[in-house]
């Protein structure tokens, strides 16, 4: 029988332009489309639980896709994520229930304060590399948090806001499945931007910075200008995140953006996979839905052991850093790698070598 | 004068606690290039089993302070062996989220065996208050602080004159000049983190006899970060200085400026200043500048 995964082969491309396409054959494109057919058909078949678990893993990504580009294709490690997560759904919080402006205002308003936010924390990033960067962004996610939580006035202190669902004219994104479509929406434009992206000359400027930042520079590329310039896009799609994921949880209060929130994003580019957009995605599913599945192997289990709820949060925490541990000594590229590997295996399939 | 000097003590006690916990990242920093995200589990786990063996078991102080730092030794040792050991060489990112990893697995093996609840540490130290002139200070934090700084007398003259703590010193400096002298260096990044341990639990103990012990204890980990960046990832006595400022800017802060905005400004300060420092001194205080090269 015919193997129907060979379908790649017959890449012969004859100039730049075609090796630098996005879709690099066509049938790769028709079979992009029918994912995105099925993912944008899939919420008429499921539950609500199961459409809401998917608009979290797409915000995730949203966030992660945004992280990618900063640490991923940059080398520069941000520990401040839920910091600027923060920063996004406040801005969108007080811009729509404060001054009453439009969510479709709000959003990307609150993109460019957490993109403005962000590039202020990357200022150091030229003289900071390496650990001492990371703990100078582990200082921006204590301090953002600090100020949001004692600026009563503005954000509500510890008692937090509540938002309200976005409207478009008379129709209100109330239901889950309208916010799934919502989210789809961001996150096709997110990933696409950043796929196109890194064709470009900026992108490919910021993998020379991730790849050698001295050498980069001796090559006519400006550091600082790269540097912080990750940092502000990095920020801009973080803040979208934030404000997407304020408006479907109706709720900001500063212990939902603190450092676990940070840690949890690194571990979602990581499992997903370093500098691939995909891999983002494949990461944010991962771990938004580990303690969903841990949750109901306990209950699951907790009819033979009564007590095992109690152990619930401590193995989560033992799963999740076990996870993050396997993964960077068995698979440092992550998901994305995984997954090349089983589509390598049946292109080759039943010819190994 | 007195509330400032009363301040300045609490700051002095609380700084050399700091010191000796920053001096456990100081030299892993020092030894293999990693920072340990995992600190202030090692400073939770080393507690527990101190206050466990005390309660439970009704070990003696002494005899359970020493049970618990070897067994912070044994511990720090063998996670070297099994998680540290594949990230030698590896990039920063993954020995930043190796040890955060790590952290998140300890931290919920405690979670399991522990629980959440604050336990407060039989009383050691007698509790009547000496009085320095005008201050008063409790006997619990003059031990504290003679301990600290005992420990960190025993290890300058350690890395001073020791064979292992020149070993140390020699590594630290060059990975493979050490090697081609005969050096194990896998057996110093060993030693490295189980001496990293015991500081750690020296500075859980003394912090848990002074405000109790629960799982926010570990916190302490992140809030010594500053601390070590201060100073200089990789400079000893930038740990000690580093400590000290800290505790002392935070302990004045926590009487001055917290009650004007409503308290907090304590946790935040640490990291205030350190973004400062970053952006005049970029490697800290004392550390040492690296040079690169294409």
């Amino acid at each position: 029988m015919r193997n129907p995964f060979v379908m790649d082969c017959g890449e012969f491309h004859v100039n730049y332009k075609q090796d630098m396409a996005i879709w690099k054959i066509s049938r790769v494109r028709m079979r992009v489309f029918i994912l995105l057919a099925i993912f944008a058909v899939f919420p008429m078949f499921a539950s609500d639980y199961i459409i809401g678990l998917a608009t979290l893993c797409g915000i995730a990504a949203i966030g992660a896709i945004g992280l990618n580009i900063l640490t991923g294709f940059t080398g520069q490690i941000s520990i401040g994520v839920g910091a600027f997560l923060g920063v996004g759904g406040y801005t969108s919080a007080i811009l729509t229930a404060k001054l009453g402006l439009s969510f479709w205002i709000a959003m990307p308003t609150a993109g460019i304060v957490t993109a403005i936010v962000g590039g202020l924390f990357g200022l150091p990033s030229l003289r900071l590399k390496g650990l001492y960067l990371a703990i100078a962004t582990l200082a921006a996610q204590v301090i953002i948090l600090f100020v949001i939580s004692r600026w009563d006035a503005l954000t509500g202190g510890t008692a937090g806001m509540v938002l309200s669902r976005p409207e478009l004219g008379s129709f209100v994104f109330y239901s889950e499945r309208s916010y799934y479509y919502l989210m789809f929406a961001v996150l096709i434009i997110t990933a696409l931007f950043t796929l196109n992206l890194f064709r470009s000359r900026v992108g490919r400027a910021f993998i020379a910075v991730r790849d050698r930042d001295v050498a980069a520079e001796v090559m006519g590329i400006d550091l600082f200008k790269y540097k912080v310039l990750a940092f502000i896009v990095s920020s801009f799609f973080v803040g979208i995140a934030g404000a997407l994921l304020g408006h479907y949880t109706m709720v900001v209060s500063p212990e939902l953006y603190s450092i676990t929130v940070s840690i949890e994003y690194l571990a979602i580019i990581l499992v997903g996979g370093l500098g691939s957009v995909f891999g983002s995605i494949y990461g944010a599913v991962f771990i938004t839905l580990l303690p969903v599945v841990l949750r109901s192997g306990v209950e699951m289990m907790s009819g033979v052991f009564p007590d095992l709820s109690a152990v619930l949060i401590g193995m989560k925490e033992v799963v999740f850093g076990l996870v993050i541990i396997l993964f960077l000594i068995y698979e440092p590229q992550g998901l994305a790698k995984i997954w090349k590997n089983i589509k390598d295996y049946f292109k080759l399939w039943p010819f190994s070598y | 004068m007195t509330f400032f000097l009363q301040m300045l003590v609490t700051g002095i006690v609380v700084g050399s606690v700091y010191a000796l916990v920053a001096l456990g990242f100081v030299l892993i920093y020092k030894s293999s290039d990693a920072i340990n995200f995992a600190q202030g589990e090692f400073l939770l786990i080393g507690t527990y089993v101190c206050l466990t063996l005390i309660t439970a078991y009704n070990i003696p102080f002494i005899a359970a302070l020493f049970i618990a730092l070897m067994f912070s030794a044994v511990l720090g040792f063998v996670i070297e062996r099994i998680v540290l050991r594949p990230f030698i060489g590896e990039p920063v990112i993954s020995m930043i989220m190796a040890t955060i990893g790590l952290s998140s697995v300890l931290a919920g093996i405690v979670h399991i065996i522990w629980g959440h609840e604050t336990r407060v540490f039989p009383k050691i130290f007698s509790e009547q208050p000496v009085n320095l002139g005008e201050i008063v200070i409790a006997p619990v934090y003059l031990w504290s602080l003679l301990i600290v700084v005992a420990m960190l007398i025993i290890f300058t003259l350690f890395f001073k004159y020791s064979k292992l703590g020149i070993a140390m010193r020699a590594t630290a400096d060059d990975q493979q000049a050490a090697m081609s002298m005969g050096i194990s260096v896998k057996m110093i990044f060993a030693v490295a983190w189980a001496i990293a341990a015991i500081v750690s639990a020296v500075g859980g103990i003394l912090l848990g006899n002074i405000n109790g012990v629960n799982a926010s204890l570990s916190a302490i980990g992140l809030k010594v970060l500053p601390v070590a960046i201060l100073g200089g990832l990789d400079s000893i006595p930038g740990a000690i200085i580093g400590g000290l400022i800290i505790g002392i800017l935070e302990s004045l802060t926590g009487g001055y400026l917290d009650p004007l905005v409503g308290g907090g400004l304590k946790e935040v300060m640490p990291f205030v200043i350190l973004v400062f420092i970053l952006m005049f001194k970029p490697y800290g205080l004392f550390g040492k500048k690296e040079i690169e090269r294409v």
